[in-house]
């Protein structure tokens, strides 16, 4: 079986896979990473969001070869604590239901607030276009963007 | 341990290992019992245990399923307010299911708070009421004189202090008071205010373990393959090129379910695509939506089973001043969870583990102890996070058929579903055939309504539609079920979500006709139903009914209870020339009754509006050769960010009995968005999908 370097959560790993494995299950079944979620295995609804050389990236289509040498961040590596602007703006605005989805909502906010960070609705509308909140909490999502991208850290939501 | 004493009134103290305070709950006589935990003798239903660590560590068990509705939020919060244990030192864990031992672990219809209330109340009040005597004890003062907060008991007049921790050995020596005081609803401090989730943070770092999520060590990954055409099987296969794929470990075939066995998701996929598998011919190969709904149309022709039959409603419709008639179609609908379905079973020595995303762990773990011969107590069933549910995971299917697999593979296997799977094979709200008569009188009170219905067989047809809660005199409702092949279920809101955009249209059909304003028409005629009336009074007042809307935009009302909820909604939407339309706000009134989490009620009333306007605006599932046509979310596509309207929640304070709150959202928002299209455009929509 071929072997591919990577480097994933700022640590360089190989990782032993057939060719044409999608990344998604490269990171869930070979290395453990389960935060980054099958929805769809088509690029359609955005749970499997991560990051490639900081670009959102759909990872249930992207084979592992097409990442091999870059850097790849998955929702476990985007803190060190549980506490990236994001996460704590999603804690304050109690955004998650089932959950599923969010890794993949919150990979998508990071994307945008690195490029854009004070985004329009607008902005918003067309980063999440393609992530599906099955539990409609899309009026939450928006508000926690905004609310992290406003820079005033919220330090008490939800630490339990 | 079996004392032979009676399980309604079995009372039993003791200290667990470890120590600490352990609570059971009668579920019967609801009453609050100490018993060790845990109990081995199956002699009394607690259905929640709360545990009170030295380490001042207050557990609570939840034996319902965290689906994103807030259960691992909702029923921790009943019990830490009535003991006053401070919530920051809270730890929810999840019960390893039980049979009996903590009564119904279903989670489903909108029950979990409103069954559990007031006994969550009397477990954490009663062990409130013993850490209390233990201190009195100790200090040799009178419990009177004593005080909790935060975790503590305290003696005003001497200052003692002490915390739970310190107090649980003596507590657990103490009887068990027969009727513990509850606090009074001006003394909550927990309760009726926002919490946090206790679930949120691992759903904001991954951490969180879904079904889909478990490993365990040795594990393989198992696909099934899955008939194009609903009751075909398999009738034979080649497994030669799905052995050749790499990774696949063995094809199986157990029972009616042929699975590819591999040592990753992805190997399974692989493997299952390269199968090759005849099926069997199915009665059902030329089954569609449109043969379908001839056929309806052609039942509804003859009355079916009548339900109910009051008045003479034939007499009535035939004497009506205005007599008004219209057909409404709502299609088959998905669950479509974001999680698809999915079952880790390990099956060895006899016993047999399984972790599940399952909304109803006790049915899994009989059917599972069932297909593997071994008994119940041999199935240890561990309930994980649910990527969603809304009914799909009533069903037991998924987890039957790991079973299944599992009995035949020597190692710990993950069945998973693919989208596509999930998609075809789901357990769908029924499509309905509503026929409605509706007579006025000579001044636009309404005299008759009658409501023919035909539809699938299975779950969901006719709740809610039998009882509709309008003062009509002359009523009679019938309905048919036709077998049809297409496997239905409970989809959040059950009948209700089809049988209230019915109702609350056609009602809205009569209040037109009749020259009435449609919150008028509506509240005029709810004389049995004083809640739903107040909720559509305050629905009306915080949406400003009545105030103009400028061309192009309607507003629209819709009222229905359900779950012992009462919830009015108001929508408004804005149609332009291209007849696009956009839901812009949708303002919700509830009256669930006695709440718990606030921001709780408001994100399930979020969910429920957007849950129910996906249906409705967006596809609808069809059948094509007996099959489902739709396959992933590009041909069944799901509301979306820019889709989702402003939605503002207001929850009528009351001490009615209480209401669930994460179904009864659902069927206002579809004729309320209906009705808004009407206001707006003068078109009415009898059939959902909305399409103008």
């Amino acid at each position: 079986m071929p072997t591919f370097s990577l480097t994933i959560n700022n640590k360089p790993q190989t990782v032993e896979v057939e060719e044409g494995t999608p990344l998604l299950w490269a990171l869930r079944d070979t290395l453990g990473l389960t935060g980054t979620k099958y929805g769809c295995g088509a690029g359609l609804c955005g749970s499997c969001t991560v990051h490639v050389d900081g670009e959102a990236t759909r990872s249930c289509v992207t084979p592992v070869d097409a990442v091999a040498g870059k850097s790849v961040v998955t929702i476990e590596g985007l803190s060190q604590n549980r506490n990236h602007p994001l996460q704590l703006a999603w804690l304050e605005e109690e955004v998650p239901q089932c959950g599923y989805c969010q890794p993949g909502q919150i990979m998508t906010a990071a994307a945008l607030l690195a490029q854009k960070p004070h985004p329009t609705d607008e902005d918003i509308d067309s980063a999440f276009a393609m992530n599906i909140c099955r539990c409609g909490m899309y009026n939450r999502i928006r508000s926690a963007i905004h609310l992290a991208a406003k820079g005033q850290l919220p330090v008490k939501g939800g630490q339990k | 341990m079996d004392t032979g004493l009676s399980r309604r009134t079995f009372l039993k103290s003791a200290t667990i290992v470890g120590g600490g305070l352990v609570l059971g709950i009668d579920l019967f006589c609801q009453k609050v019992s100490k018993q060790q935990t845990p109990s081995q003798d199956g002699s009394f239903n607690p259905n929640v245990w709360l545990r009170v660590d030295k380490n001042n560590l207050v557990t609570i068990i939840v034996a319902k399923s965290e689906m994103g509705q807030g259960v691992y939020t909702a029923l921790p919060m009943i019990v830490a307010e009535e003991l006053d244990a401070d919530w920051n030192a809270i730890k929810v864990e999840r019960a390893l299911t039980h049979p009996d031992r903590y009564g119904s672990e279903s989670t489903g219809g909108s029950t979990s708070v409103r069954t559990l209330y007031s006994t969550l109340r009397k477990a954490g009040a009663s062990a409130r009421e013993m850490l209390v005597a233990a201190a009195a004890k100790q200090w040799n003062v009178g419990a009177a004189e004593c005080t909790t907060e935060n975790g503590t008991v305290a003696h005003t007049s001497s200052g003692k202090k002490a915390t739970y921790g310190e107090l649980v050995d003596i507590a657990a020596t103490l009887p068990v008071p027969d009727a513990p005081k509850l606090k009074a609803v001006s003394d909550f401090k927990l309760l009726r205010k926002k919490a946090h989730r206790t679930d949120t943070p691992s759903k904001v770092d991954g951490s969180a373990i879904f079904g889909m999520d478990v490993r365990v060590p040795g594990m393989l990954y198992a696909t099934v393959a899955r008939p194009a055409t609903f009751g075909s099987t398999v009738q034979s296969f080649d497994a030669a090129k799905a052995k050749q794929v790499p990774g696949v470990k063995d094809v199986i075939q157990s029972g009616e379910v042929l699975a590819v066995i591999a040592n990753s998701t992805w190997a399974a996929m692989q493997g299952r695509d390269a199968l090759s598998v005849v099926w069997s011919k199915s009665e059902y190969e030329n089954q569609s939506t449109e043969t379908m709904w001839k056929q309806f149309e052609e039942t509804a022709k003859s009355e079916g089973d009548v339900e109910k039959n009051e008045g003479d409603a034939t007499d009535a419709f035939q004497n009506a001043a205005k007599k008004i008639e219209a057909i409404y179609y709502t299609p088959f609908a998905h669950h479509a969870t974001m999680e698809p379905m999915n079952c880790t079973v390990h099956v060895r020595d006899g016993k047999c583990e399984i972790w599940a995303p399952s909304q109803t762990p006790q049915d899994a773990q009989r059917e599972a102890a069932d297909i593997l011969g071994i008994s119940v107590e041999n199935v240890i069933f561990h309930v994980t996070l649910l990527g969603g549910g809304f009914g799909r995971r009533l069903e037991t299917d998924y987890v039957a058929e790991a079973a299944r697999v599992a009995k035949n593979v020597n190692a710990p296997v993950k069945v998973v579903w693919s989208r596509e799977d999930d998609m075809k094979h789901g357990f769908y709200r029924p499509a309905q055939y509503s026929m409605l008569r509706g007579g006025l009188d000579a001044s636009g009170n309404p005299i008759v309504w009658m409501h023919r219905i035909v539809g699938p067989e299975g779950k969901g047809l006719l709740t809610h539609a039998s009882n509709p809660p309008y003062d009509f005199p002359n009523k009679r409702i019938d309905a048919q079920a036709l077998d049809t092949g297409v496997p239905t279920g409970a989809w959040r809101s059950v009948g209700a979500s089809q049988n209230g955009f019915v109702i609350e249209s056609f009602m809205d059909e009569l209040a037109h006709a009749a020259g009435k304003d449609p919150f008028e028409f509506r509240r005029d005629h709810l004389s049995t139903s004083p809640r739903l009336k107040r909720a559509l009074e305050l629905v009306a007042e915080k949406s400003g009914w009545g105030t103009p809307m400028p061309k192009g935009r309607g507003r629209g009302i819709a009222c229905v209870s359900g779950f012992g909820s009462h919830v009015a909604e108001v929508a408004e939407v804005t149609v332009d020339s291209k007849n696009n339309i956009r839901v812009d706000r949708v303002i919700v009134a509830i009256d669930c009754g006695p709440y718990v989490n606030p921001d709780g009620i408001n994100a399930q009333m979020e969910s429920a509006v957007a849950f129910a306007l996906s249906a409705a605006l967006k596809d609808e599932i069809t059948i094509e050769k007996g099959g489902v046509k739709q396959s992933n979310f590009d041909d069944y596509r799901m509301f979306m960010i820019d889709d989702m309207p402003k939605v503002e929640t207001y929850i009528v304070e009351s001490d009615d009995m209480i209401g669930g709150v994460g179904e009864p959202g659902v069927p206002p928002a579809a004729p309320a968005v209906c009705n808004a299209i009407f206001a707006a455009t003068g078109k009415r929509i009898r059939k959902l999908p909305i399409k103008l």
